[in-house]
This record gives structure tokens, C-alpha cells and sequence, in this order.
């Protein structure tokens, strides 16, 4: 056996302690570094998991550990330079410490779209409009749900496709898991707030996962969450400080005014700030929602045509945590096909 | 005084073009509508003709506009223009000085050297022959230019030129041969009786030895007057029309008329007055920055005036007014396209099922219109800034949108605009307010412009203007650098540049961009698109922030909510309206902080 190959692994979400774990069994000597000073990602704000309310910190529970075990974890840490020399990567790491890379994978996720953009849903202006990751955080700390005003809302909003399927926020794209997110966490409004109405407003829902259509279902059959079709044209305030949502109720035919004590607002997934780093470091291709490109979207989805970058996770386009799990596992295995297709060209 | 032959080319293309030209005069002068009418003789006996003779001067020969647009264009029209006039002017007094006393065909001055090839002895001929030939070397400076400009045009400051149609060539080609002919015969003639100037003499002692002169003499005379006469011929159809035409233009602006909501005598002037020069092509953003070039208005002009109406030209436009500002003619182009937008037929009605009510009673009235609505941050500054003020107001449309009635109205729907203005008007003035105060520039244009309120209606940036200005509130200075972008309806639409920029003076440090004021790009959300995608949309976007961040501001400021909104989608820093600058820079009584002098405008900046 040659000396061990060393793979870089740039992201500690999901995806890329999945990767780093699957590597490191296969034999290969793994570093991943991550930016905050924990491993985890987004996955650590979640508090429970569609589709099937299982809490958030199982998963990451059983991941943290078991790359902290195998692979070299380096926290606070990012990438700075990276130079391709000689089939390896020389990469230069904010830290001062310079490694040597037979092959890196980036993992550097998404980012939520920055909801003061659609300034007409009065994010940041309005104390009574806020965005599902802010009321995920309420449910992680038992955060009872209130108004800014401390008062129990008797009316919950939620504004799916903020930032996504926007053409004038150039977010063309859909992100996926908003709708299926709007419904679990409409569902938990309502399991925690009996009296409370709950409003979804919606272009078209996408129930695309396993399990999905029966938690919509359920939210209205069991929990009386109601779905308006229309997308949201603005919001302004009352005096009493409620949200007045001005739509078009699509499938009614009309104009709707309502007013709503509290506005969630379902913002999408964009490229992280580390993605388009990486990716203009590295010459990355992006599609046309700015995401890395693969080389090939239905039979080389981690590999890139820069020859030892691979890519995995949601910095190649909005997905779930199980999707991101199964992509991580196939990252792993694109890897090692590299590694021994390019021993077999050297020999 | 002689007569040939070859002269009738010459002179049968001039009486056509006099004929043409006056008919089409007499026509467009008589379907002046009455308005028009009054202003044209009220204006004839005024000070306002003899501008207009000055204007003639200074731009239909001289081309001073175009001079500004680059030097070399200007030198070009110039040439052709002031050095054919100066040409024809000194013919002639050559004409009258070599034979005095007689009334000469409108040919002997031009094909002078022809019939006295040896005019000589009389006072000045010398003089003359150097002048005409000076002159004629001036003027083909400016062909040979104009050739070179077809095949580099960024050498003359332009990176696209138009697009000629066929009888347009037919004219360019003629007029480019005028001058060249002409150096030829005459050049001809002085080598045979050993005459002409520098430069005539000594191409016809050259050629001399070259060519038989005796027998290319004649059909060199010919070949000059037919490029003449072909010249004449095509002028009235081609773009060439726009020599004589300008000049009427000219005399009828300076009488105060204009184009108004529809197709007038003056518009069709307008239109003939359009040299398609495509001067218009390089400001468009949709062109630079969208990569569109068969929009521009050259191209809209030119299908009004051949009546091959585009609705995608017609449609696919800005608006933003950059083209009227470039056009060396001064065509409002914007509103011959609104005209034309307006021709289309519209089908089906639009009932109004807004109820009139009255206002209650308040001293100022704020508007904050449907895209106002999009921007709360900029509503509740203005909010914030009346209350401070101590002001009472009235936010007419905080609960309900109202609509201004300008959607309507480009959409065509000239009439319901007009129900919906008066339940509107009736809305404004029920409260008694004197001042009407609104935060969109598109909103404010057509309060001012056609409501014909008997109140003071004021955009939010002249308003906050006047709040510092009576001193009724206060700014702090903030560590701040700010570049300010003029959106198209309050710059250009409104002629407001100075009040936004003195208050982001007292706010924080103003940067220059590079394209100021009435240069200012169109941030790309311009409703007056409808048909634009989004890609271009963006593209154009992001080449209206190259230039406002050309100084890497901390903020932009604009005073659009919808440009406002539009930048924001795709600025690397943030941006801010007036109205949120003016909030946060606002100095409060509890701020418990020691006023200094510069908290107030200087009086001297209110005088501009």
C-alpha cells in the first residue's frame, strides 16, 4: 500500500462529517475543517426533523463523535490560498498551518436568504415578522411563542418561497424543504397554541419527499392549518402592531387583506459565503442558480472538472438533511474511484 | 451668363426639394392645433426669434451639441454642414461681384468656374479662388471623416452607429460624391485655362499631364450636377430631410410648443427633424449593459416616420429619458414613444369600483404610492421625520393603496386614469391640506404635471429639503461616505438634482459617481418596461452600480422606492432612501449633544 492519500474536507455540516466518516473507513486520511467553533451547521439550529418530528440532535449525536474520532477536526478554521501543484492541492489555512491534499471536497453549504431583500414583507422593520429559522431557535429553547408585545397570537402567518422562485431577487430556483418546513412548523404552532389559526400562503406546494403529502394532510385534517394560494405582494403594520398581508387569493379569484399576529417568513436556500469562495478559488463551473455545477447531474453528481475537487451537500444545490447524508456517502465513494482510476493511469 | 445642358440635374432637383419642402411647411404649419397656433404668432414678433436664428447658427451649422459628444463627430457635421453653407454663401457673392447688376440662376454660382473658367481682374479674385478652394477642402475633410466613421466608428466617440435603410445610403452615397466631383471639374476646367486656386490649380496642372482634359471636362461638370440633383431628389425621403426641418424645429420650441398626449403637427416635425446620427444608441442602458440594439429611438423615430409601427421597439424601453438628453437635435423622444405605445388597440373595459370618499382635515397631506407601499422602511422614516417635525399630516394611503393613475395611463387607459385622478383629487383636496408631499418620483411627475392641484405638491426630497431649510429639524453629520443616485422620473423627469445631493451633504460625505445627474443610468426597474426579462433586467441593474460605486461608497442613496428596491437585489453595500438617511442622521433634542453652526443649510446654497 502506498503512503495513505489525504483528503481535505472543507465544511462540517452534515455532509461533510458524512463524507469524512465514510473516507476515513475506507482507509484514507481525512482533515475537516469547519469555520464556527462547533461541527454541525445549519442541522445544530433545527430543533425537530420532518417528516418525522424526530428531534434535530440525534443526527448530529451520532455524527460529531464519530468523525471527531477517525478524522483531524480543525475548528475556527478556513481556507485561505490553494495552489495545485504537481497532482497535489498546497493549502494555506487561516490558522497559519499549510497541508498537502491529494483530493478536496467542498462542503460548504447554503446560506438562508437575507429576508431584509424583500424589504415589502417588512423583515427587520416590522418586531412582529420574523423568519422559520428564528422560530425553530424559539422551539430548540422552549421559547413559549409570542408577539414582540409578549401576547399570545391569536393569528400565525407563514410566507412560503421568500428568496426563492423569485425572479426579482434573481433566485430562480425552488429550494425545496421551505414548504415541508412551513408545514411541520405550522403544525407545531398549533400543537402548542390551541386557539391559534394558522395560515399557509403558498404559490404551489411541493410535497416531493417520502412522507411529506401525509404531514400535509395531517396538518389539515388534524390541525386545522389553513392554505392559501397567492403569494404575498407586501405587509405593513397596524396600529396595534399586527401584520396586515395583502395577497391574491389565486384559487378565490380575489384580493385578500388579513391581519396576522406574528409573520414567519420560509427564506431559501443561496449559495454560502464559503461556496462561492470555493468556488471562485477554485475555478468551479456554477449553474444558473450559482451553486456548483457537477460534471454530470445524473451520473457524476460529486465530481467537478477540476480533477481532485469534489463537491457534496447543498453547496451543489438546496437539499435535505437525508439527501445531503446519501450525497455525502456517494461524495466518499467518487473519491476513492478517482483515487484508484488515477494509481491505475500511473502505473 | 451662360446655360448648358448639364445644369438640369441640378437645377430640377433644387425646384423639387423648394416645392417639396414648402408644401410639407405649409402642412405642417397648418395643422398646427389651435394652442400651438397661439403660441406661434404670439411668439413670431419676440426676442424668441432671435434666439432661434442664434440656435440655427449654433446648432443646425455649427453642431455644438454634437461637438460636446466628442470632438471630432462635431468637427464632421460641422464641415459638412457650415462648410457647404459658407460654400453656397461665397459662390454667390463671388457671382454678384464678377457680374454685379444681373439676377443670376440659381446654378451660375454653383457651376461658376464652368461659365468663367477665366474670371479674373475683378476685386477679390484671388481672394476667392483661395477661399472656394479652402473651403472645399474643408468640406471634404469632413467626407473623407464620415467615410472613415462607417468603417471605425469609435474613432468618433460612437461605439454603434444606425442602421441606414436603402434610400438613405441612396442620399449618403450622392452627398459623398458631391464634393469629390466637384474638386474633380473644377480642377478640370483650371488645368485647362490655367486658372484655380492652390489647390483646384494645381490638381488640374497635375491632371494635365495625366488625362486629356478637354474631353473629361464636360462629363466631370455633368457628373457633378447629377450627384447634386440625385442629392435633392432623395433628400425628402431619406433622413437628409431633417437639414430643412430642424429649422422649423427649432423656431417652434423656442415659441414653447411641444409634443403633448398625442400625435401633433409638431411631433411629425419632431420626427423629420431626426438625423438617425444615432447619437441616441450609446447612452441607452438596454444597449451598453443589455446587449439591445434595435430599440433605441433612432429606430422608434424612424418606423413612426415611415409608418412601419413595432410594437416590441415601441415596447421594449426604459423610459428613462438618458436619449433625450444625448439627442443633438433635442427631441423629447420619450414622449413620441409614449404616443406611439398609446396607438394600439385596446379591447374589453375596466370598471372603477373605487368609492370617492373625503379626507379629514390636516396641513400636509403624505402620499406614499403602491411602490412606497414595498418600502416600509421608508414610509415609517417619513413617519418618524413628519412627527419630529411636529408636522400635521395625513398618510393618505396607509391603509389602502391608491393608485397615482400613471399605470393606467401608460397602459393606454387614458380615460379610467382620468375617473380614478378625480376621486383621487377630490381625496386630496377634501382634507384642505397645502402641501402634498409623496415618496415616488413617478407619483409626484403626475401630481405636478396632471392633476393641476392648487396645492404645493412636493417630492419627499424637496420637502425634507425644506424642513432643514426652516430649520424645523436638525442633521447630524454621520462618519458616513454616500453616493446618490438621480432616479429617471425625479432627475431627468423633473429636473431635481440639487436638494438631495445638500441634504446628503449635511448628512455625510458625498461622493461623485460616474454618471451624474441628468447622465444618471436607470437602476433597471423601470416600469416602464414591460417586456424586458429579467437577465437584462440585472445586467443593466449591475451597470448602474458600476458607476455610483466608482468612488466605493459605504451607502448608496437614492430617493426611488423603486430603484431603491432594485439595487438592493444586487449591491454588494447597502442601500439606503433619502428618507432612512435623513432619519438616522436626524438630531434629536434628548440627543443631549451640542449643536454646532453646520447642523442648518448655509443660506447661500438655497439661492441655486
Amino acid at each position: 500500500m502506498h503512503t495513505r492519500k489525504h483528503i481535505l474536507v472543507i465544511g462540517g455540516g452534515v455532509a461533510g462529517m458524512e463524507s469524512a466518516i465514510h473516507l476515513c473507513d475506507m482507509g484514507y486520511e481525512v482533515t475537516l475543517i469547519e469555520k464556527q467553533d462547533q461541527l454541525g451547521g445549519h442541522v445544530l439550529k433545527w430543533d425537530f426533523l420532518f417528516p418525522d418530528h424526530r428531534p434535530a440532535y440525534e443526527i448530529t449525536n451520532e455524527l460529531c463523535p464519530a468523525v471527531e474520532e477517525k478524522a483531524t477536526i480543525k475548528l475556527q478554521t478556513e481556507v485561505k490560498n490553494i495552489v495545485r501543484q504537481n497532482g497535489h492541492f498546497e493549502v494555506a489555512l487561516s490558522d497559519g498551518e499549510k497541508l498537502t491534499a491529494d483530493a478536496l471536497l467542498v462542503a460548504t453549504g447554503f446560506d438562508l436568504f437575507d429576508a431584509h431583500k424583500k424589504e415589502e414583507y417588512g423583515y427587520g422593520i416590522y418586531d412582529n415578522v420574523i423568519t422559520a429559522a428564528e422560530l425553530e431557535e424559539r422551539f430548540q429553547n422552549k421559547i413559549p411563542i409570542r408577539t414582540a408585545a409578549g401576547k399570545k397570537p391569536a393569528r400565525v402567518g407563514f410566507v412560503h418561497c421568500v428568496g426563492s422562485r423569485d425572479e426579482k431577487v434573481g433566485n430562480e430556483y425552488c429550494s425545496k424543504v421551505c414548504c415541508v418546513t412551513a408545514v411541520k412548523q405550522a403544525m407545531r404552532v398549533r400543537e402548542s397554541l390551541p386557539g391559534c389559526e394558522v395560515f399557509c400562503f403558498y404559490m404551489d406546494l411541493r410535497m416531493f419527499g417520502r412522507y411529506f403529502e401525509d404531514l400535509y394532510r395531517e396538518a389539515q385534517e388534524k390541525w386545522g392549518v389553513q392554505f392559501i394560494r397567492g403569494r404575498l405582494s407586501e405587509a405593513a403594520e397596524d396600529i396595534d402592531q399586527r401584520i396586515i398581508v395583502k395577497l391574491e387569493d389565486t384559487l378565490a379569484g380575489r384580493p385578500l387583506r388579513m391581519a396576522v399576529d406574528l409573520l414567519v417568513l420560509l427564506t431559501g436556500f443561496v449559495p454560502s459565503e464559503g461556496t462561492r469562495r470555493m468556488a471562485t478559488m477554485l475555478n468551479l463551473p456554477l449553474g444558473n442558480d450559482r451553486f456548483i455545477k457537477p460534471s454530470d447531474e445524473h451520473l457524476r453528481r460529486n465530481l467537478t472538472p477540476v480533477p481532485g475537487v469534489f463537491v457534496t451537500g447543498a453547496s451543489a444545490g438546496p437539499r435535505s438533511i437525508s439527501e445531503s447524508i446519501s450525497d455525502a456517502r456517494a461524495a466518499a465513494l467518487e473519491i476513492a474511484a478517482w483515487f484508484n482510476n488515477s494509481s491505475q493511469h500511473a502505473i | 451668363m451662360g446655360f448648358d445642358l448639364f445644369v438640369i440635374p441640378f437645377t430640377a432637383g433644387l425646384a423639387f426639394l423648394l416645392v417639396w419642402f414648402l408644401y410639407k411647411t405649409v402642412e405642417w404649419l397648418s395643422h398646427l392645433n389651435r394652442v400651438d397656433r397661439t403660441m406661434l404668432r404670439r411668439g413670431v414678433i419676440s426676442s424668441k426669434t432671435v434666439r432661434s436664428v442664434k440656435e440655427v447658427i449654433l446648432e443646425s451649422l455649427l453642431h455644438r451639441k454634437i461637438f460636446r459628444t466628442n470632438p471630432l463627430l462635431g468637427y464632421m457635421h460641422m464641415s459638412l454642414a457650415f462648410g457647404w453653407f459658407l460654400l453656397i454663401v461665397a459662390g454667390n457673392v463671388e457671382a454678384m461681384i464678377f457680374k454685379p447688376a444681373t439676377i443670376h440662376p440659381p446654378y451660375y454660382p454653383i457651376f461658376f468656374r464652368f461659365f468663367e473658367p477665366e474670371a479674373a481682374g475683378f476685386p477679390g479674385a484671388k481672394a476667392f479662388e483661395f477661399i472656394m478652394d479652402f473651403l472645399l477642402v474643408f468640406i471634404l475633410s469632413g467626407v473623407a471623416l464620415a467615410l472613415f466613421k462607417r468603417i471605425r466608428s469609435r474613432a468618433l466617440g460612437m461605439k454603434k452607429t444606425t442602421r441606414l435603410l436603402w434610400y438613405d445610403r441612396l442620399a449618403l452615397y450622392s452627398l459623398w460624391c458631391i464634393f469629390p466631383f466637384r474638386l474633380l471639374a473644377e480642377s478640370i476646367t483650371s488645368g485647362i485655362y490655367q486658372t484655380g486656386g492652390i489647390v483646384t490649380g494645381s490638381l488640374g496642372n497635375i491632371l494635365a499631364g495625366l488625362i486629356p482634359l478637354q474631353s473629361f471636362e464636360y462629363p466631370a461638370w455633368w457628373a457633378y450636377s447629377l450627384a447634386l440633383g440625385l442629392f435633392f431628389v432623395a433628400l425628402p425621403f431619406s433622413r437628409y430631410m431633417h437639414i430643412p426641418t430642424e429649422v422649423v424645429l427649432i423656431f417652434l420650441r423656442n415659441y414653447g410648443i411641444h409634443t403633448r398626449n398625442s400625435y401633433s403637427s409638431y411631433s411629425e416635425i419632431e420626427v423629420y427633424s431626426c438625423s438617425r446620427c444615432g447619437i441616441c444608441i450609446d447612452p441607452c442602458p438596454m444597449s451598453e449593459a443589455a446587449g439591445i440594439q434595435n430599440i433605441q429611438s433612432v429606430y422608434m423615430i424612424r418606423n413612426i416616420r415611415y409608418k412601419t409601427p413595432d410594437e416590441e421597439v415601441n415596447d421594449n424601453c426604459l423610459m428613462c429619458g438618458r436619449c433625450n438628453i444625448a439627442c443633438p437635435v433635442g427631441i423629447v423622444t420619450t414622449d413620441l414613444r409614449a404616443i406611439a405605445r398609446n396607438e394600439r388597440h385596446l379591447s374589453g373595459n375596466l370598471h372603477l369600483t373605487i368609492p370617492a370618499t373625503s379626507s379629514p382635515h390636516h396641513d400636509v397631506i403624505y402620499f406614499a404610492g403602491c411602490m412606497g407601499q414595498l418600502t416600509p422602511a421608508v414610509t415609517q422614516s417619513m413617519e418618524t421625520i413628519l412627527q419630529q417635525a411636529g408636522e400635521d399630516y395625513l398618510f393618505l394611503d396607509k391603509e389602502e393603496s391608491i393608485c397615482c393613475g400613471r399605470p393606467l395611463a401608460l397602459a393606454g387607459r387614458i380615460a379610467e386614469a382620468k375617473q380614478l385622478m378625480e376621486i383621487n383629487r377630490d381625496k386630496i383636496l377634501s382634507s384642505g391640506a397645502r402641501t402634498l408631499v409623496t415618496s415616488c418620483p413617478i407619483c409626484y411627475k403626475v401630481f405636478r404635471e396632471d392633476y393641476h392641484l392648487p396645492i404645493n405638491v412636493m417630492h419627499h426630497t424637496q420637502y425634507l429639503h425644506r424642513l432643514l431649510m426652516q430649520g424645523r429639524i436638525r442633521l447630524r453629520s454621520q462618519n458616513i461616505s454616500l453616493a446618490y443616485h438621480d432616479p429617471c422620473e425625479l432627475g431627468r423627469g423633473s429636473g431635481i438634482y440639487e436638494e438631495p445631493r445638500q441634504i446628503l451633504r449635511l448628512a455625510g460625505n458625498l461622493l461623485p459617481t460616474a454618471s451624474e445627474k441628468e447622465k444618471s443610468i436607470c437602476c433597471g426597474g423601470s416600469l416602464g418596461n414591460t417586456v424586458l426579462n429579467q437577465k437584462k433586467r440585472h445586467a443593466i441593474t449591475e451597470y448602474s452600480l458600476e458607476s455610483l460605486t466608482i468612488n466605493n461608497p459605504d451607502t448608496i442613496v437614492t430617493s426611488c422606492p423603486l430603484c431603491k428596491k432594485t439595487f438592493a437585489q444586487r449591491s454588494d453595500r447597502p442601500v439606503l432612501d433619502i428618507a432612512e438617511v435623513v432619519k438616522s442622521a436626524i438630531f434629536r433634542d434628548k440627543d443631549n449633544i451640542r449643536i454646532r453652526e453646520n447642523y442648518q443649510i448655509p443660506a447661500e446654497e438655497f439661492s441655486s
